[in-house]
């Protein structure tokens, strides 16, 4: 039992369940792990290594009687993205503005998970607000990607938003991790750590106690090791949650059974708008990769298009900051979090609280999204963006009449090293071309990995279904996993 | 019909006429919040009566109260106004420390309540209709104290999320009496609806009021808004003070700036609190935290079927069966106690002369005393004694006043009173002549004066009434007053 954290999470459950080891012992494992590594990788902001044991140990006195429920992640040690909400835990969202806050109350989705006998290890680095796609706007400073390319050190972004729970997994410093997605932030970093994500359809994860971004585009899901693992953890952190107005009030379905059920005679469409100018051939290849491998299987490819895709990035730079501006206000220094009074009067408290408590991309985008909230530019740019989403929706909607499941690259390239993009955030946002798509039109995506590019470095595809369709998502992503015996690991440099 | 009086003012250079709208904050009387389940009560000491989302921490979401919703749709109803089937919440955006979410949310583009109408008594015995242009649901604030510390501000959050109802009215309103008969028609509504208590005192009803002045049938003027006026006389006087500011400017050449202002309780005046160019951007936009409100026709129809009888109906009610006059009917049936009250001394009993001693006996007492009805030192039942004592004649209904001014300060019925008094009528036609023959023996030059009188061909003398106030006086005004006529006739000779 040496390498207990480099189990799946479905392989540690079933070993849990069967006592080949303790809750405590994988929990401590993956603690070790954390002491070594996270020095290194910066993944965790915060470890919870009392409260985990603790956990632990509960879980094994559950998983020791003969009679009782089991959790569906009973003993499991997990991570949780800084932005969900952990009661007595500090929670950031990796802003200075939020201080030590910590909240008195829990989210659903990870309540969900304690729920059932799931371990925390820690919170996880991530951008600020989940605005980014490097973690570089994080208070912790970033987390480091465990892979490199070929022969050289230089630090690679895990990308972002979602860049510590992408860290973690990918090093095996949890067995899965939760993750949010807004705009690609848990397939961005997925393709570019060799991990699986899935963004599941707008509403089938509460967004309670997660701290809001972009209330119409948020939505939780998981990072895990395989696409098994990322079914086992959706069907947990999903469900239909009275307190979120939003949350979609159906059953959540069983979709570790559409793992393996094969993809023959799905019916597979290829987005040509997705083939971008300047996309690198690696990502090309692999995409050709992608659809010989479906193909293989028994699934009919199908040509189609989606025409107002490339309105999709300037829309939701127009929508995700109006959100935002909005729903950052409450940060002000009045009840929580860090306050800074400067001259004591009422607007130098908000001018000093917010303007040293947000980093520089968090602030862009408030102003970003306060501009076109303005009277006079109301309807040139937020009404116009809100059109542009229904025209979105409804060119998958006419793509989903022909076809079960759309394979699309989910980056236009590798991880990047850190400071590459970051003096253009213009470029920083083209990360986001390929997966900003389904969070505008509230349909589920997954990012499974497919490759390796040229140096080394781990290629993710992306699928996107219609919407309560993660069935299709699960069955094709699986497909892809399979086709692709993707068995790299990151060399262990940490 | 009384025509509708032509309110003027008389300015240097000839006549105005004021135009006026009315928007009405009233309190929706519910258990909770407009979106969290936190408690309304009205008195708790500060910051007690505050949820988790009424704070607006980190992550917590809106989920509207559907009670909140319910009582809207029956103010909408009972104001004759069309119920909006589908409507959304938006954000109104600005900071304030009394505001944690840094935004209201409102109903900006689609109320749930679209136009009504109501007709209103003003005092001058005239009706006229008060077009309501919308009524939608929104947040109410928290509570700014600047008094409690010369250096800092204090906040109650305890009615930050209290739900309100804004009702704004047409600018049909030609004058501050009408303004303020608007808004106790209004009130006489919502508290016959149970939709809001009315309580003016702890701001639960609340005017912001708009006054423009024109020369009459010009077209409107420019408005000026006046914030939150918080009784029937403060509504009267800010609007003649405003209107009469206006008017000086005006006849000194000047022009109108559309502002805010506040009205002065102490000092009767208004005060300019922002100007139009000072207004603030609210940055309006749907509110991504919530579906649209969508209304079941069914939900209409059910609470049609259950309204309560309002001040319209009650009032002809009044009229048709119990033969009242409009005027009484519609002091009556303004205010659910007076209504229950005249109901109460009406039952079985002269309705007609139960509503005068009702409007004016009682409700002269109690006004003149400034005691509320509620308080009242004569029940209903009492009084109805005492009707009873006039209707079978037993008393008059000048003794009747006497019995009255004595039940105030005791607690025997009426008939009590006049046993112990000895206030019974005198009925008996022989004592009354006897009582006759001796104030003619001891007044001879009198009987002469009115027989002289008689034979000029008076039909009646005046010295006639002369002799009835003294046959009266000396009954100690027990003696019927028609036996008392018709037997001094005879005796007369006329």
């Amino acid at each position: 039992m040496t390498n207990l954290t480099q189990l799946t999470l479905a392989d540690a459950l079933d070993g849990l369940r069967k006592r080949q080891f303790s809750s405590r012992e994988i929990t401590q494992a993956h603690l070790d792990e954390i002491e070594k590594a996270n020095p290194n990788l910066n993944a965790y902001v915060a470890v919870t290594a009392e409260k985990a044991l603790a956990m632990a140990d509960a879980a094994d006195a559950q998983l020791g009687k003969t009679k009782g429920k089991v959790g569906k992640l009973e003993g499991a040690p997990l991570g949780v993205k800084d932005l969900f909400c952990t009661e007595g835990v500090r929670t950031t969202a990796c802003s200075n503005i939020l201080g030590e806050f910590t909240p008195p109350y829990e989210s659903t989705v990870t309540q969900n998970l304690w729920d059932q006998g799931a371990v925390m290890l820690g919170k996880l680095n991530m951008d600020e607000f989940a605005m980014g796609s490097a973690n570089e706007t994080s208070r912790f400073g970033p987390p480091t990607n465990p892979w490199r390319r070929e022969g050289a050190n230089t630090k690679l972004t895990s990308g972002g938003s979602s860049g510590g729970s992408a860290t973690a997994v990918a090093a095996d410093l949890c067995l899965a991790a939760t993750a949010s997605d807004t705009g690609g932030s848990i397939r961005q970093p997925a393709a570019f750590t060799g991990t699986v994500g899935i963004k599941p359809t707008y509403g089938r994860a509460s967004r309670y106690g997660m701290v809001a971004f972009a209330s119409s585009l948020d939505q939780a899901g998981p990072l895990a090791k395989s696409v098994m693992d990322a079914a086992i953890m959706l069907e947990v952190m999903c469900s239909a949650d009275e307190k979120d107005s939003t949350s979609l009030q159906m059953p959540v379905p069983n979709w570790t059974k559409s793992v393996g059920k094969g993809v023959k005679g799905m019916k597979i469409g290829v987005p040509k708008e997705y083939r971008m100018d300047g996309m690198p051939d690696s990502i090309e290849k692999l995409w050709q990769k992608g659809i010989d491998w479906l193909k293989a299987q028994g699934a009919e490819i199908v040509d189609v298009s989606l025409p107002h895709t490339k309105y999709a990035l300037p829309a939701y730079y127009i929508v995700a900051p109006a959100e935002a501006s909005s729903n950052l206000a409450r940060y002000d220094g009045m009840r929580y979090g860090a306050r800074q009074t400067g001259s004591g009067s009422l607007t130098d408290t908000y001018e000093q609280t917010r303007g040293q408590g947000f980093g520089a991309e968090v602030q862009r985008r408030l102003l970003i999204g306060t501009y076109v909230l303005s009277a006079g530019y109301y309807d040139a740019y937020y009404l116009r963006a809100q059109k542009v989403r229904t025209k979105i929706l409804q060119d998958f909607e006419s793509a989903f009449g022909a076809v079960d499941a759309l394979l699309t690259p989910a980056t236009p390239s590798a991880a990047f090293a850190y400071g590459e993009k970051s003096d253009d955030p213009v470029a920083m946002y083209l990360n986001d071309v390929f997966t900003v798509t389904a969070n505008l039109a509230g349909l589920p995506g997954m990012s499974v990995p497919a490759g390796l590019d040229e140096n080394g470095l781990p290629l993710g595809l992306q699928v996107i279904s219609k919407a309560l369709d993660e069935d299709a998502c699960f069955k094709v992503g699986a497909a892809l996993e399979e086709a692709a015996g993707f068995t790299a690991r990151p060399e262990r440099w940490w | 019909m009384v025509e509708r009086t032509e309110y003027r003012i008389e300015g240097a250079t000839g006549d105005w006429e004021v135009v006026m709208g009315l928007e009405v904050h009233a309190q929706v009387s519910t258990a909770a919040k407009l979106f969290s389940g936190a408690p309304t009560a009205f008195g708790a000491d500060p910051n007690t009566n505050v949820s988790l989302v009424d704070a607006a921490m980190p992550g917590m979401l809106p989920v509207i109260n559907r009670s909140c919703v319910e009582q809207a749709v029956k103010t909408g109803i009972g104001l004759n106004a069309e119920i909006n089937l589908w409507s959304r919440f938006d954000r109104k955006n600005y900071f304030y420390p009394d505001l944690p979410q840094g935004y209201q949310i409102s109903q900006y583009q689609f109320p749930v309540v679209g136009e009504g109408q109501i007709s209103v008594e003003a005092e001058e015995g005239y009706t006229f209709v008060v077009g309501i242009e919308r009524l939608h649901l929104e947040q109410d604030a928290g509570k700014s104290i600047h008094d409690l510390d010369p250096n800092a501000t204090y906040v109650d959050l305890n009615r930050s999320g209290v739900a309100l109802m804004e009702i704004v009215s047409r600018p049909d309103i030609r004058s501050p009496a009408e303004a303020a008969a608007y808004v106790k028609k209004l009130r006489s509504i919502l508290i016959a609806l149970g939709t809001c208590d009315g309580d003016m005192e702890k701001g639960n009803l609340r005017a912001d009021v708009n006054v423009s002045v024109r020369r009459p049938g010009d077209e409107l003027g420019t408005r000026c808004e006046i914030k939150n006026v918080n009784s029937f006389r403060f509504i009267q006087q800010a609007a003649e003070y405003e209107a009469r500011r206006q008017i000086e400017i005006l006849e000194g050449g000047g022009k109108i700036d559309q502002e805010t202002r506040l009205f002065n309780a102490t000092t009767g005046e208004t005060r300019s609190m922002r100007s139009k160019e000072d207004a603030h951007d609210y940055r309006y936009f749907p509110d991504p935290d919530l579906l649209p409100l969508e209304i079941d026709a069914a939900l209409i129809d059910r609470i049609r079927a259950d309204m309560p009888e309002l001040p319209d109906e009650k009032r002809q009610r009044f009229i048709d069966s119990y033969g009242l006059t409009p005027y009484d009917a519609g002091v009556l049936a303004s205010d659910a106690d007076k209504a229950a009250y005249f109901e109460a001394v009406a039952e079985g009993r002269d309705a007609k002369l139960a509503a005068n001693w009702v409007t004016q006996e009682l409700l002269g007492y109690l006004n003149k005393q400034d005691i509320a009805l509620a308080d009242s030192p004569i029940s209903a039942e009492r009084l109805g004694g005492l009707i009873a004592l006039i209707a079978d004649e037993t008393i008059s209904g000048k003794i009747a006043k006497q019995v009255f001014a004595k039940m105030i300060d005791s607690d025997d019925t009426a008939a009590q009173i006049v046993e112990r008094e000895g206030l019974k009528q005198v009925t008996d036609t022989g004592a009354i002549a006897g009582i006759i023959d001796k104030v003619l023996a001891e007044n001879p030059d009198q009987v002469a004066q009115v027989q002289a009188q008689r034979a000029e061909g008076h039909a009646k003398p005046k010295a006639l009434g002369w002799f009835v106030g003294q046959i009266m006086r000396a009954s100690g005004g027990k003696a019927n007053p028609q036996a008392v006529n018709e037997i001094l006739a005879e005796k007369l000779g006329l």
